[in-house]
């Protein structure tokens, strides 16, 4: 077979970190667990998790999936700190 | 040969090339008319209307958009074909070297007509010559049968797994495209036998989603891609295998990759593609019959070029003409330029370069005869023939 | 948690679009729209480059690389080689920027259109070449700075109208026709599944903001096309079946609230604002006077 220009590894092999200067950083206690950040985030970035373990406003959030960063995928754009409604993430510099 | 499912017809070199697409069961035909290669697409549309070939229709919008398109069909995983002819085929240019950087078998058959301006549609290989950079196969057809019978070949050749490069037939304008002569059309059993089923091994599919195409740096596999693409072309054991399957099973006829005419004690020969070679052929038998010792070495095969086939026809020549029926601005002829690169270091026979026919002036005996006579100064240089004579 | 759209990814993490980036956004929710079940093309554009450099691959679907202006050529020869092998059910999706599609592509965009293929046609519109660098496209609207509008002593900003392809789409009788924007996901993928519904040509122009090019933060890509919508600079419409329909935001802003936030129209004076106000405006009544038009017949 010849060498054919077939790109076949998923991106996902890629880490994207470095691209960051700010961090997104959910408040689980403020966070109503609404998926606004999940839907708007460019990169994937952002994964749906079991919400057990995680502390949340009130008793009736705790069995709602949470949205969790993906650091190594986070450029840090800030889309979801800026759209979400409840003021749940807050962008903080890294070092 | 005639095998027992096969018919002689009377018919044009484009009836010829329909009738090797139709043979060839191609599943996807997309190409934009043009002057003199109109009656190919015409006569495949007449062909899928009335059910005599199984094939999709795109009636494009451009050249551009016809190999673009057959791109796409061949990614898909069918056998598709187009033609086009002169500024056609220009204007598809970026697309030859997408087709043959993706490693797609595409056949496309061209009609050699000039370049304008001035607008002229009579024959002249300037726009195939303008598109041996582009890593196609290329062949020039001297009759209509070779016509047909390259579509077949062709899609043997480029659908080799070791090969995989797209392939372009040509026929001369008017000369070959509409002038009649018998053609065998070649068995269709025997045909599907010779090829197979198309089965490109890297087509779409779901199952294995990839890029095709993607983006390459300089540090990754770019320059191994290309080196890959000069390999697989010079694979010269798929091309002549699949001649000699061909000129077996399907129908005999496919000369090599050169074609050498009366060249076992020749003096003198000149070097052709296309159909003046036919004249050139008279030409020689007239000569020998005055005793001179002429030969004719036609090219069928131009990319890849026959480089060693030619320095062993010529070797013990005493002059050799470099026929060229095309424009190359700049230094010496294309097909000359190729000829002494393969001679380089191998041989001291002097060659030289006529340039004959453009436009679609007609190369005449008495052309090929003021060539063999001007070989004998056996200098170099080059001649362009029959011009500025009023 | 109930999700507004699918949940299923089919864009891979990793991919190098910019932060914040408009159009891994668009592509992101046209996939999830289609499904597995789909075949993508990308001409030169900047979802030839976001994929990464080889051997990365950015898409859990098969994506096709074409040169510059064959996206609509491409899709009409994978659909009819798909076709014939009867993967009808495959979805065919040219996905182009605004300069493949206005500009270098819209010949073969309007003849695959015209020929009537099975296929749906994406345009994700960030108003200039961007990928070469941010120059001027046919999409580019009246105002903006590019690189070859440079506004410079002589106020050489772009001072033709952006060229409105989704309307020449609706009169050359595209069956479906419809534009997007990124802000509202939900009103995308209802169109997305709107065109998967209809066996013909279908085309969608998805507004997407270009943080480097539009020159303004990353994290206003989604605000910055919802205030596109808001004040009626970007019209969201469907045209089915020659019928059009305008989408009326609730509430609606002037212009200047959309073009103050983005530096590339950082150079117009309050004149220029209201000329932009009064285009808008008039163009909008048009609209408007089209969709009343369609109501009545």
């Amino acid at each position: 077979m010849p060498l054919i220009p077939l790109a076949y590894v998923p991106s996902s092999s890629n880490v994207m970190s470095s691209w960051r200067t700010s961090r997104p950083v959910i408040d689980y206690d403020k966070c109503t667990r609404c998926g606004i950040c999940w839907k708007y985030c460019p990169d994937v970035a952002i994964d749906l998790a079991p919400g057990e373990g995680y502390s949340a406003p009130n008793q009736r959030f705790k069995s709602l999936e949470v949205p969790v960063i993906d650091y190594d995928h986070c450029k840090g754009c800030g889309i979801c700190s800026t759209e979400c409604p409840f003021s749940a993430i807050e962008m903080v510099r890294e070092e | 040969m005639q095998s027992a499912n096969s018919t002689m017809k009377i018919m044009t070199g484009n009836e010829a090339v329909a009738e090797g697409v139709r043979l060839a069961k191609v599943g996807l035909v997309s190409a934009y008319p043009i002057t003199p290669q109109t009656v190919i697409v015409e006569r495949i549309a007449e062909m899928i209307s009335n059910g005599e070939l199984n094939s999709r229709y795109i009636e494009v919008e451009s050249e551009h958009s016809a190999m673009s398109s057959v791109i796409g069909g061949e990614l898909s995983g069918v056998r598709s074909f187009t033609a086009s002819s002169s500024h056609g085929i220009l204007y598809m240019h970026e697309a030859l070297h997408w087709a043959a950087g993706m490693r797609l078998p595409i056949v496309m058959s061209v009609v050699n007509r000039a370049i304008g301006p001035p607008w002229n549609i009579w024959s002249e290989q300037t726009d195939t010559f303008n598109q041996r950079d582009t890593g196609w196969l290329q062949v020039y057809c001297e009759s209509n049968q070779e016509a047909l019978d390259s579509i077949i070949l062709g899609y043997k050749i480029a659908e080799n797994r070791n090969m995989l490069l797209p392939f372009m037939n040509m026929l001369d304008a008017f000369t070959l495209s509409h002038t009649s002569e018998p053609v065998e059309i070649r068995d269709e059993n025997l045909v599907s036998e010779f090829l197979g089923e198309f089965n490109l091994e890297a087509r779409i599919d779901l199952k294995n989603p990839m890029g095709y195409g993607s983006l390459v740096s300089p540090d990754g596999p770019f320059m191994e891609m290309k080196k890959d693409i000069r390999d697989s072309m010079y694979n010269l054991k798929v091309i002549k295998e699949a001649i000699n399957e061909f000129n077996e099973k399907v129908g005999g006829g496919i000369p090599g990759l050169i074609e050498k005419f009366m060249m076992e004690d020749a003096d003198y020969a000149l070097i052709t593609t296309g159909a003046i070679s036919s004249t050139a052929k008279y030409t020689v038998r007239k000569l020998r019959r005055m005793g001179i010792k002429a030969g004719l070495i036609r090219l069928y095969f131009y990319r890849p070029f026959p480089g060693d086939e030619i320095i062993e026809a010529i070797s013990d020549l005493k002059g050799v003409g470099v026929v060229e029926r095309n424009s190359s601005f700049g230094y010496m002829g294309a097909t000359y330029q190729d000829v002494v690169s393969a001679a380089y270091g191998r041989l001291s026979v002097p060659i030289k370069n006529y340039v004959v026919g453009l436009g679609g002036r007609d190369v005449r005996v008495k052309d090929f005869e003021f060539m063999f006579q001007d070989l004998k100064n056996a200098d170099t240089g080059m001649r362009w023939v029959n011009v500025g004579v009023k | 948690m109930p999700l507004t759209i699918p949940r299923e990814e089919l864009m891979e993490k990793g991919h190098t679009a910019c932060a914040g980036c408009g159009a891994a956004l668009a592509m992101r929710y046209v996939l999830k729209g289609l499904g597995p079940k789909t075949v993508v093309t990308v001409p030169a554009s900047c979802w030839a480059v976001i994929p990464g450099e080889y051997p990365s691959a950015a898409l859990d679907v098969p994506l096709v690389y074409t040169t510059f202006a064959s996206t609509g050529a491409t899709i009409s020869g994978i659909r009819e080689g798909l076709d014939i092998q009867g993967k009808e059910d495959y979805n065919v999706v040219g996905f182009a920027g605004d300069g493949g599609t206005a500009d270098i592509g819209l010949q073969s965009l309007s003849a695959a259109m015209e020929r009537g293929h099975n296929v749906l046609y994406v345009m994700y519109d960030n108003e200039a070449y961007m990928n070469t660098g941010i120059q001027r496209s046919g999409s580019t609207p009246y105002g903006a700075w590019t690189t070859t509008t440079p506004v410079g002593s002589r106020r050489k900003y772009k001072r033709e109208e952006k060229k409105n392809v989704a309307e020449m789409m609706i009169s050359q009788g595209v069956p479906y026709v419809a534009t997007a924007t990124i802000a509202y996901p939900e009103d995308l993928e209802r169109k997305i599944s709107v065109a998967k519904s209809i066996r013909g040509p279908k085309y969608i122009q998805i507004l997407s903001p270009c943080p480097p090019g539009w020159y303004y933060n990353s994290s206003d890509t989604v605000r910055i096309s919802r205030l596109a919508v808001e004040t009626k600079f970007f019209p969201l419409f469907e045209s089915i079946q020659g019928k059009f329909k305008l989408f009326k935001p609730a509430k609606i802003l002037p212009v200047k609230d959309y073009l103050s936030i983005q530096g590339r129209f950082s150079h117009l004076t309050e004149e220029e604002i209201d000329e932009i106000q009064k285009a808008v405006d008039r163009r909008w009544e048009s609209l408007l006077q089209r969709e009343k038009q369609d109501a009545i017949q």
